[in-house]
Protein backbone atom coordinates (compact mmCIF):
# COMPACT_ATOMS: atom_id res chain seq x y z
CA UNK A 1 0.00 0.00 0.00
CA UNK A 2 2.49 2.55 0.78
CA UNK A 3 5.01 2.43 4.15
CA UNK A 4 5.30 3.67 7.79
CA UNK A 5 8.18 5.73 9.02
CA UNK A 6 8.35 6.97 12.56
CA UNK A 7 8.63 10.50 13.91
CA UNK A 8 11.31 10.27 16.78
CA UNK A 9 9.16 12.84 18.93
CA UNK A 10 5.16 11.51 17.47
CA UNK A 11 5.73 8.32 16.76
CA UNK A 12 4.68 5.93 14.21
CA UNK A 13 2.83 7.45 10.76
CA UNK A 14 2.31 6.84 7.10
CA UNK A 15 4.74 8.10 4.69
CA UNK A 16 1.94 10.82 3.65
CA UNK A 17 2.34 12.33 6.76
CA UNK A 18 6.25 13.24 5.95
CA UNK A 19 8.00 15.22 3.38
CA UNK A 20 11.26 13.46 1.98
CA UNK A 21 14.44 15.53 2.17
CA UNK A 22 16.66 13.11 0.07
CA UNK A 23 19.58 11.15 0.98
CA UNK A 24 22.64 12.68 3.40
CA UNK A 25 24.99 14.28 1.27
CA UNK A 26 28.35 15.74 3.10
CA UNK A 27 28.41 19.16 2.80
CA UNK A 28 31.53 20.98 0.56
CA UNK A 29 34.20 23.13 2.52
CA UNK A 30 34.02 26.22 3.09
CA UNK A 31 35.57 27.98 -0.24
CA UNK A 32 34.29 25.13 -3.02
CA UNK A 33 35.54 25.20 -6.53
CA UNK A 34 32.63 25.12 -8.71
CA UNK A 35 32.36 21.72 -9.42
CA UNK A 36 32.53 20.80 -5.88
CA UNK A 37 29.75 23.07 -5.16
CA UNK A 38 27.81 21.94 -7.87
CA UNK A 39 28.42 18.18 -7.61
CA UNK A 40 26.66 18.84 -3.81
CA UNK A 41 24.18 20.53 -5.47
CA UNK A 42 22.90 18.35 -7.90
CA UNK A 43 25.10 14.26 -7.75
CA UNK A 44 23.38 12.01 -5.83
CA UNK A 45 24.68 8.37 -5.04
CA UNK A 46 20.88 6.84 -5.43
CA UNK A 47 21.98 3.72 -3.97
CA UNK A 48 20.06 0.43 -4.34
CA UNK A 49 20.29 -0.12 -0.48
CA UNK A 50 20.56 1.14 2.37
CA UNK A 51 20.44 4.75 2.34
CA UNK A 52 20.73 7.80 5.12
CA UNK A 53 18.18 10.58 4.60
CA UNK A 54 16.47 13.80 5.76
CA UNK A 55 12.70 13.48 6.68
CA UNK A 56 10.31 16.32 7.99
CA UNK A 57 7.07 15.88 9.58
CA UNK A 58 5.45 18.00 8.04
CA UNK A 59 1.85 17.21 9.17
CA UNK A 60 2.79 16.96 12.31
CA UNK A 61 5.78 18.46 15.00
CA UNK A 62 7.22 19.82 11.89
CA UNK A 63 10.57 18.29 13.03
CA UNK A 64 13.42 17.33 10.67
CA UNK A 65 15.25 14.08 11.61
CA UNK A 66 17.17 10.95 9.89
CA UNK A 67 16.69 7.44 9.11
CA UNK A 68 17.89 4.96 7.41
CA UNK A 69 16.17 3.19 5.02
CA UNK A 70 16.41 -0.14 2.60
CA UNK A 71 15.17 1.72 -0.86
CA UNK A 72 14.87 -1.85 -2.70
CA UNK A 73 12.20 -2.80 0.47
CA UNK A 74 11.09 0.38 1.76
CA UNK A 75 12.25 -0.87 5.91
CA UNK A 76 13.27 2.02 8.05
CA UNK A 77 16.14 0.40 9.88
CA UNK A 78 16.36 3.79 12.48
CA UNK A 79 15.50 7.06 13.21
CA UNK A 80 17.08 9.87 15.15
CA UNK A 81 16.96 13.49 16.01
CA UNK A 82 19.95 14.85 14.37
CA UNK A 83 23.11 15.06 16.92
CA UNK A 84 20.91 13.33 19.55
CA UNK B 1 -4.91 -23.39 -44.71
CA UNK B 2 -2.65 -25.62 -41.79
CA UNK B 3 -0.05 -22.40 -42.49
CA UNK B 4 -2.75 -19.95 -40.29
CA UNK B 5 -1.32 -22.25 -37.56
CA UNK B 6 2.17 -22.19 -38.17
CA UNK B 7 3.64 -20.39 -35.51
CA UNK B 8 6.35 -18.39 -36.32
CA UNK B 9 9.46 -16.54 -34.67
CA UNK B 10 9.64 -13.15 -34.13
CA UNK B 11 13.50 -13.59 -33.77
CA UNK B 12 16.46 -16.22 -33.70
CA UNK B 13 16.94 -17.89 -30.81
CA UNK B 14 19.14 -16.16 -28.36
CA UNK B 15 22.49 -17.22 -29.19
CA UNK B 16 25.75 -18.12 -27.78
CA UNK B 17 27.67 -15.15 -25.43
CA UNK B 18 30.61 -14.04 -27.42
CA UNK B 19 33.90 -13.15 -25.43
CA UNK B 20 33.27 -9.83 -27.46
CA UNK B 21 31.65 -6.99 -29.20
CA UNK B 22 32.24 -3.78 -30.38
CA UNK B 23 29.53 -2.31 -28.99
CA UNK B 24 27.72 -3.77 -25.58
CA UNK B 25 24.42 -2.04 -24.52
CA UNK B 26 23.29 -2.65 -20.91
CA UNK B 27 19.63 -2.23 -20.83
CA UNK B 28 16.61 -4.09 -23.13
CA UNK B 29 14.00 -1.70 -23.42
CA UNK B 30 12.87 0.70 -25.83
CA UNK B 31 16.43 3.15 -26.05
CA UNK B 32 18.43 0.03 -25.45
CA UNK B 33 16.71 -1.28 -28.38
CA UNK B 34 16.78 1.48 -30.55
CA UNK B 35 20.55 1.93 -30.54
CA UNK B 36 20.90 -1.60 -31.51
CA UNK B 37 18.88 -0.84 -34.31
CA UNK B 38 19.79 2.33 -35.54
CA UNK B 39 23.79 1.40 -35.36
CA UNK B 40 23.04 -1.18 -37.96
CA UNK B 41 20.30 0.70 -40.18
CA UNK B 42 22.48 4.00 -40.35
CA UNK B 43 26.13 3.68 -39.78
CA UNK B 44 26.56 -0.67 -40.73
CA UNK B 45 27.86 -1.82 -37.00
CA UNK B 46 26.18 -5.06 -36.21
CA UNK B 47 28.63 -6.68 -33.67
CA UNK B 48 26.15 -5.38 -31.01
CA UNK B 49 25.36 -7.04 -27.83
CA UNK B 50 21.79 -6.11 -26.29
CA UNK B 51 22.37 -7.46 -22.81
CA UNK B 52 18.79 -7.49 -20.35
CA UNK B 53 18.58 -8.82 -16.92
CA UNK B 54 15.18 -9.89 -16.79
CA UNK B 55 12.61 -10.04 -20.26
CA UNK B 56 12.77 -7.27 -22.82
CA UNK B 57 10.50 -4.03 -22.02
CA UNK B 58 10.18 -5.12 -18.46
CA UNK B 59 10.76 -1.67 -17.52
CA UNK B 60 9.74 1.58 -18.26
CA UNK B 61 9.36 0.40 -22.16
CA UNK B 62 6.09 -1.38 -20.74
CA UNK B 63 5.17 0.20 -17.92
CA UNK B 64 4.72 3.93 -19.28
CA UNK B 65 1.56 5.58 -20.17
CA UNK B 66 2.23 5.17 -23.95
CA UNK B 67 1.98 9.31 -24.79
CA UNK B 68 3.56 10.65 -27.25
CA UNK B 69 4.17 14.43 -27.84
CA UNK B 70 6.66 17.25 -28.59
CA UNK B 71 5.42 20.52 -26.81
CA UNK B 72 7.65 21.18 -24.37
CA UNK B 73 9.05 24.37 -22.84
CA UNK B 74 12.78 24.52 -23.71
CA UNK B 75 13.73 25.10 -27.09
CA UNK B 76 16.35 22.56 -26.76
CA UNK B 77 13.80 19.83 -25.50
CA UNK B 78 10.80 20.95 -28.04
CA UNK B 79 13.18 20.58 -31.30
CA UNK B 80 15.14 17.11 -29.61
CA UNK B 81 10.99 15.48 -28.87
CA UNK B 82 9.84 16.33 -32.30
CA UNK B 83 12.43 14.53 -34.06
CA UNK B 84 11.43 11.94 -32.14
CA UNK B 85 7.69 12.02 -33.10
CA UNK B 86 8.49 12.45 -36.79
CA UNK B 87 10.63 9.31 -36.66
CA UNK B 88 7.56 7.56 -34.42
CA UNK B 89 5.47 8.66 -37.59
CA UNK B 90 7.31 6.34 -40.03
CA UNK B 91 8.92 3.54 -37.60
CA UNK B 92 5.53 1.40 -38.03
CA UNK B 93 6.16 1.59 -41.90
CA UNK B 94 9.62 0.79 -41.38
CA UNK B 95 10.03 -2.24 -39.13
CA UNK B 96 6.85 -3.52 -40.90
CA UNK B 97 5.38 -4.15 -37.70
CA UNK B 98 1.80 -2.09 -36.63
CA UNK B 99 2.35 0.22 -33.69
CA UNK B 100 -1.10 1.17 -33.79
CA UNK B 101 0.15 5.01 -33.19
CA UNK B 102 -2.63 6.78 -32.62
CA UNK B 103 -2.42 10.66 -33.38
CA UNK B 104 -5.59 12.07 -32.44
CA UNK B 105 -4.24 15.03 -30.35
CA UNK B 106 -3.32 16.20 -26.74
CA UNK B 107 -4.32 18.98 -24.10
CA UNK B 108 -2.68 20.37 -21.45
CA UNK B 109 -5.58 22.14 -19.43
CA UNK B 110 -5.12 25.02 -17.85
CA UNK B 111 -7.11 25.71 -14.98
CA UNK B 112 -6.05 28.84 -13.40
CA UNK B 113 -4.31 32.23 -15.12
CA UNK B 114 -1.24 31.54 -14.41
CA UNK B 115 -1.13 28.44 -15.79
CA UNK B 116 -2.38 30.17 -18.98
CA UNK B 117 0.43 31.76 -19.30
CA UNK B 118 2.41 28.90 -18.95
CA UNK B 119 0.07 27.32 -22.13
CA UNK B 120 1.27 30.70 -24.35
CA UNK B 121 4.39 30.81 -23.40
CA UNK B 122 4.87 26.83 -24.18
CA UNK B 123 2.96 27.57 -27.74
CA UNK B 124 5.54 30.13 -28.78
CA UNK B 125 8.75 27.92 -27.98
CA UNK B 126 6.66 25.20 -29.95
CA UNK B 127 5.71 27.37 -32.80
CA UNK B 128 9.35 28.45 -33.06
CA UNK B 129 10.00 25.05 -33.77
CA UNK B 130 7.86 24.59 -36.39
CA UNK B 131 5.32 22.60 -33.36
CA UNK B 132 1.71 22.55 -34.71
CA UNK B 133 0.68 24.08 -30.85
CA UNK B 134 -1.42 26.23 -29.46
CA UNK B 135 -3.49 28.09 -27.04
CA UNK B 136 -7.76 27.05 -27.13
CA UNK B 137 -10.65 28.25 -25.39
CA UNK B 138 -13.35 25.73 -23.44
CA UNK B 139 -15.35 25.57 -26.67
CA UNK B 140 -12.56 24.56 -28.44
CA UNK B 141 -11.73 21.56 -26.10
CA UNK B 142 -15.54 20.61 -25.95
CA UNK B 143 -15.60 19.67 -29.63
CA UNK B 144 -12.16 17.82 -29.01
CA UNK B 145 -13.50 15.68 -25.98
CA UNK B 146 -17.09 16.29 -25.44
CA UNK B 147 -17.27 13.59 -22.96
CA UNK B 148 -15.24 15.82 -20.64
CA UNK B 149 -17.07 17.93 -17.81
CA UNK B 150 -16.43 21.30 -18.56
CA UNK B 151 -18.37 22.83 -16.13
CA UNK B 152 -17.51 26.62 -14.71
CA UNK B 153 -18.67 24.78 -10.91
CA UNK B 154 -16.18 22.72 -10.96
CA UNK B 155 -13.49 22.01 -8.84
CA UNK B 156 -10.74 23.15 -11.35
CA UNK B 157 -12.73 24.98 -14.24
CA UNK B 158 -11.20 24.25 -17.28
CA UNK B 159 -10.42 27.86 -18.54
CA UNK B 160 -8.41 26.62 -22.19
CA UNK B 161 -5.77 24.24 -23.03
CA UNK B 162 -2.12 23.95 -24.60
CA UNK B 163 -3.75 21.57 -27.77
CA UNK B 164 -0.94 19.88 -29.63
CA UNK B 165 -2.40 17.94 -32.77
CA UNK B 166 0.54 15.45 -33.90
CA UNK B 167 0.30 13.98 -29.88
CA UNK B 168 -1.40 10.72 -28.96
CA UNK B 169 -0.36 7.29 -27.98
CA UNK B 170 1.27 4.20 -29.33
CA UNK B 171 0.85 0.57 -28.53
CA UNK B 172 4.31 0.22 -25.98
CA UNK B 173 4.67 -3.65 -26.56
CA UNK B 174 4.46 -3.16 -30.36
CA UNK B 175 7.43 -0.81 -29.86
CA UNK B 176 9.93 -3.01 -28.28
CA UNK B 177 8.97 -6.14 -30.28
CA UNK B 178 8.85 -4.03 -33.57
CA UNK B 179 12.25 -2.99 -32.60
CA UNK B 180 13.51 -6.03 -31.23
CA UNK B 181 12.44 -7.96 -34.41
CA UNK B 182 14.39 -5.08 -36.16
CA UNK B 183 17.54 -5.55 -33.90
CA UNK B 184 17.35 -9.37 -34.63
CA UNK B 185 16.98 -8.98 -38.47
CA UNK B 186 19.73 -5.92 -38.63
CA UNK B 187 22.11 -8.96 -37.42
CA UNK B 188 22.91 -7.04 -33.23
CA UNK B 189 22.11 -9.99 -30.83
CA UNK B 190 19.68 -9.63 -27.80
CA UNK B 191 20.05 -11.76 -25.07
CA UNK B 192 17.30 -11.69 -22.33
CA UNK B 193 18.33 -12.51 -18.23
CA UNK B 194 22.00 -10.92 -18.52
CA UNK B 195 22.43 -9.21 -15.46
CA UNK B 196 25.17 -6.75 -16.10
CA UNK B 197 26.86 -6.91 -12.39
CA UNK B 198 30.21 -5.05 -13.10
CA UNK B 199 32.09 -2.63 -15.46
CA UNK B 200 35.42 -3.52 -16.70
CA UNK B 201 37.61 -0.25 -16.72
CA UNK B 202 41.34 0.01 -17.89
CA UNK B 203 43.13 3.68 -18.16
CA UNK B 204 40.11 5.51 -17.75
CA UNK B 205 38.38 3.75 -20.51
CA UNK B 206 35.21 1.01 -20.23
CA UNK B 207 36.67 -2.41 -21.69
CA UNK B 208 33.80 -4.68 -21.09
CA UNK B 209 31.16 -5.36 -18.46
CA UNK B 210 30.95 -8.98 -16.02
CA UNK B 211 27.64 -10.63 -15.45
CA UNK B 212 25.71 -11.92 -12.14
CA UNK B 213 27.34 -15.79 -13.48
CA UNK B 214 30.36 -14.31 -13.52
CA UNK B 215 30.90 -14.19 -17.30
CA UNK B 216 33.15 -11.59 -19.01
CA UNK B 217 32.11 -9.74 -21.83
CA UNK B 218 34.81 -7.48 -23.31
CA UNK B 219 33.68 -4.25 -25.37
CA UNK B 220 34.17 -1.36 -27.58
CA UNK B 221 31.88 0.75 -26.24
CA UNK B 222 29.91 0.00 -22.96
CA UNK B 223 26.22 1.93 -23.42
CA UNK B 224 24.32 3.00 -20.06
CA UNK B 225 20.44 2.67 -21.50
CA UNK B 226 18.66 1.26 -17.99
CA UNK B 227 16.59 3.73 -16.29
CA UNK B 228 15.58 3.97 -13.19
CA UNK B 229 18.54 1.50 -12.56
CA UNK B 230 21.01 3.94 -14.63
CA UNK B 231 22.93 5.67 -11.18
CA UNK B 232 23.63 1.57 -10.04
CA UNK B 233 25.21 0.97 -13.62
CA UNK B 234 27.02 3.97 -13.75
CA UNK B 235 28.78 3.72 -10.37
CA UNK B 236 30.17 0.33 -11.17
CA UNK B 237 32.13 2.40 -14.33
CA UNK B 238 33.04 4.61 -11.13
CA UNK B 239 30.79 7.76 -13.18
CA UNK B 240 28.21 9.69 -10.97
CA UNK B 241 24.78 10.96 -11.97
CA UNK B 242 22.56 13.53 -11.09
CA UNK B 243 20.10 11.11 -10.39
CA UNK B 244 17.47 10.16 -7.97
CA UNK B 245 14.62 6.97 -8.63
CA UNK B 246 11.48 7.17 -8.47
CA UNK B 247 8.28 5.49 -8.66
CA UNK B 248 5.79 6.49 -11.00
CA UNK B 249 2.12 4.51 -11.10
CA UNK B 250 -0.52 4.29 -13.36
CA UNK B 251 -3.65 2.34 -13.61
CA UNK B 252 -6.14 1.21 -16.54
CA UNK B 253 -10.08 0.62 -16.10
CA UNK B 254 -12.06 -2.14 -17.41
CA UNK B 255 -12.23 -1.74 -20.96
CA UNK B 256 -15.70 0.61 -22.20
CA UNK B 257 -17.33 2.24 -24.81
CA UNK B 258 -14.74 4.57 -27.14
CA UNK B 259 -15.44 8.08 -25.82
CA UNK B 260 -12.04 9.88 -25.91
CA UNK B 261 -9.53 9.86 -28.29
CA UNK B 262 -7.11 12.67 -27.38
CA UNK B 263 -4.75 12.65 -24.85
CA UNK B 264 -5.49 14.56 -21.71
CA UNK B 265 -3.33 16.17 -19.05
CA UNK B 266 -3.63 18.41 -16.18
CA UNK B 267 -0.63 19.57 -14.51
CA UNK B 268 -2.52 21.12 -11.45
CA UNK B 269 -5.09 17.58 -10.61
CA UNK B 270 -1.62 15.85 -11.43
CA UNK B 271 -3.51 13.59 -13.74
CA UNK B 272 -3.17 12.29 -17.15
CA UNK B 273 -5.72 10.04 -18.96
CA UNK B 274 -6.56 8.54 -22.28
CA UNK B 275 -8.57 5.79 -23.44
CA UNK B 276 -6.48 2.68 -25.09
CA UNK B 277 -7.49 1.17 -28.40
CA UNK B 278 -8.88 -2.05 -26.12
CA UNK B 279 -10.82 0.73 -24.76
CA UNK B 280 -9.17 0.85 -21.11
CA UNK B 281 -8.95 4.24 -19.44
CA UNK B 282 -5.21 4.47 -18.81
CA UNK B 283 -4.82 7.24 -15.75
CA UNK B 284 -1.32 8.04 -14.61
CA UNK B 285 -0.18 10.55 -12.20
CA UNK B 286 3.35 11.95 -11.05
CA UNK B 287 6.32 10.46 -9.23
CA UNK B 288 6.22 10.10 -5.40
CA UNK B 289 8.16 12.08 -3.64
CA UNK B 290 10.81 9.60 -2.21
CA UNK B 291 13.28 7.53 -3.43
CA UNK B 292 12.95 4.14 -4.26
CA UNK B 293 13.84 1.32 -6.14
CA UNK B 294 10.47 -0.99 -5.39
CA UNK B 295 8.26 -1.37 -8.06
CA UNK B 296 5.39 -1.58 -5.28
CA UNK B 297 2.22 1.37 -5.82
CA UNK B 298 0.30 2.51 -3.13
CA UNK B 299 -3.38 3.04 -2.42
CA UNK B 300 -2.80 7.04 -2.20
CA UNK B 301 -2.16 7.49 -5.44
CA UNK B 302 -4.81 5.25 -7.16
CA UNK B 303 -7.14 7.30 -4.41
CA UNK B 304 -6.23 10.84 -5.77
CA UNK B 305 -5.93 9.27 -9.31
CA UNK B 306 -9.31 8.50 -9.55
CA UNK B 307 -10.75 11.16 -7.59
CA UNK B 308 -9.31 13.95 -10.49
CA UNK B 309 -10.45 11.04 -13.13
CA UNK B 310 -14.05 11.52 -11.88
CA UNK B 311 -13.97 15.11 -11.41
CA UNK B 312 -13.17 15.25 -15.39
CA UNK B 313 -15.45 12.02 -16.56
CA UNK B 314 -17.91 11.59 -14.30
CA UNK B 315 -19.15 8.84 -15.98
CA UNK B 316 -16.65 6.67 -14.90
CA UNK B 317 -18.34 6.68 -11.76
CA UNK B 318 -19.42 2.96 -12.05
CA UNK B 319 -15.60 1.92 -14.12
CA UNK B 320 -13.83 -1.00 -12.35
CA UNK B 321 -10.14 -0.56 -12.17
CA UNK B 322 -8.74 -3.64 -13.76
CA UNK B 323 -4.88 -3.17 -12.78
CA UNK B 324 -2.27 -1.21 -11.69
CA UNK B 325 1.56 -0.55 -11.38
CA UNK B 326 4.59 1.16 -10.78
CA UNK B 327 7.76 1.43 -12.66
CA UNK B 328 11.13 3.15 -11.85
CA UNK B 329 12.05 6.47 -13.19
CA UNK B 330 15.38 8.36 -13.22
CA UNK B 331 14.62 11.98 -12.15
CA UNK B 332 17.38 14.56 -12.89
CA UNK B 333 17.43 17.80 -11.45
CA UNK B 334 16.46 20.00 -14.80
CA UNK B 335 13.71 17.37 -15.93
CA UNK B 336 15.86 16.90 -19.22
CA UNK B 337 17.57 14.11 -19.90
CA UNK B 338 21.52 13.53 -20.09
CA UNK B 339 22.77 11.77 -22.85
CA UNK B 340 26.39 10.90 -24.53
CA UNK B 341 29.53 10.67 -23.05
CA UNK B 342 30.92 10.60 -19.68
CA UNK B 343 34.23 11.13 -17.96
CA UNK B 344 35.45 7.21 -18.56
CA UNK B 345 35.86 7.03 -22.08
CA UNK B 346 33.98 4.27 -24.10
CA UNK B 347 30.91 4.32 -21.51
CA UNK B 348 28.29 5.97 -22.89
CA UNK B 349 24.47 6.92 -20.88
CA UNK B 350 21.09 7.49 -21.63
CA UNK B 351 19.36 8.48 -18.53
CA UNK B 352 17.68 11.04 -16.62
CA UNK B 353 14.45 9.91 -18.67
CA UNK B 354 12.30 11.05 -15.53
CA UNK B 355 8.35 10.34 -16.92
CA UNK B 356 8.77 11.11 -20.65
CA UNK B 357 12.05 8.50 -21.95
CA UNK B 358 9.15 6.33 -23.84
CA UNK B 359 8.27 9.37 -26.47
CA UNK B 360 12.12 9.75 -26.81
CA UNK B 361 13.33 5.92 -27.33
CA UNK B 362 14.00 6.66 -31.67
CA UNK B 363 15.80 9.61 -31.22
CA UNK B 364 18.20 8.54 -28.39
CA UNK B 365 18.53 5.39 -30.32
CA UNK B 366 19.55 7.10 -33.60
CA UNK B 367 21.83 9.97 -31.42
CA UNK B 368 23.48 7.21 -29.65
CA UNK B 369 24.26 5.51 -32.67
CA UNK B 370 25.45 8.60 -34.78
CA UNK B 371 27.97 9.00 -31.45
CA UNK B 372 28.96 5.62 -31.90
CA UNK B 373 29.31 5.66 -35.73
CA UNK B 374 30.86 8.59 -36.25
CA UNK B 375 32.39 9.59 -33.44
CA UNK B 376 31.21 12.88 -32.69
CA UNK B 377 28.57 14.49 -30.88
CA UNK B 378 25.17 15.24 -32.70
CA UNK B 379 23.74 18.80 -32.06
CA UNK B 380 20.55 17.68 -30.87
CA UNK B 381 21.86 16.13 -27.72
CA UNK B 382 24.77 18.54 -27.36
CA UNK B 383 23.15 20.51 -24.54
CA UNK B 384 21.44 17.63 -23.11
CA UNK B 385 25.35 16.38 -21.84
CA UNK B 386 26.36 14.85 -18.18
CA UNK B 387 28.79 17.68 -17.66
CA UNK B 388 25.89 20.51 -17.95
CA UNK B 389 25.49 20.04 -14.14
CA UNK B 390 28.79 20.28 -13.14
CA UNK B 391 28.90 23.29 -14.94
CA UNK B 392 25.68 24.31 -13.67
CA UNK B 393 24.39 25.04 -16.95
CA UNK B 394 20.94 23.34 -16.53
CA UNK B 395 17.89 23.17 -19.54
CA UNK B 396 14.92 23.82 -17.29
CA UNK B 397 11.64 21.38 -18.11
CA UNK B 398 10.57 22.01 -15.14
CA UNK B 399 7.09 23.61 -16.70
CA UNK B 400 6.36 20.99 -19.02
CA UNK B 401 7.98 17.53 -17.96
CA UNK B 402 7.42 17.65 -14.17
CA UNK B 403 3.99 16.53 -14.03
CA UNK B 404 2.61 16.39 -17.81
CA UNK B 405 2.65 14.24 -20.22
Amino acid sequence: MSFLLTCPNCGEREVTDFAFGGEVVPRPSSKPSERELNTYNYFRRNVAGLQREWWNHRSGCRAWFLAERDTTTNEVRWVALPGA
Amino acid sequence: MLDLFRKRRMWRPTAELKDNYDVVIIGGGSHGLATAYYLARDHGITDVCVLEKAYIGSGAAGRNTTILRSNYKTSEGARFYDASVKLYEGLGAELNYNLLFSQEGHLTLAHTDRAMFVMVERAEVNRLAGIDSRVIGPEEIEGLAPAMAMSRDAVHPVMGALYHPPGGIIRHDAVVWGLARGVDRGGAEIHPYREVTGVERSNGRATGVTLSDGTRVGAGMVVNATAGWSSTIASMAGVELPITTHILQAFVTEPLKPLLDVVIVSSQMHVYISQTDRGEFLIGAEIEPWTTYRQQGTLNFIQEASRHTLELFPQLERARILRSWAGLCDISPDFSPILGDTEVENFLISTGWGTYGFKAAPIVGKTIAERIGTGTTPDLIEPFALERFYRDRLVSELGAAAVSH
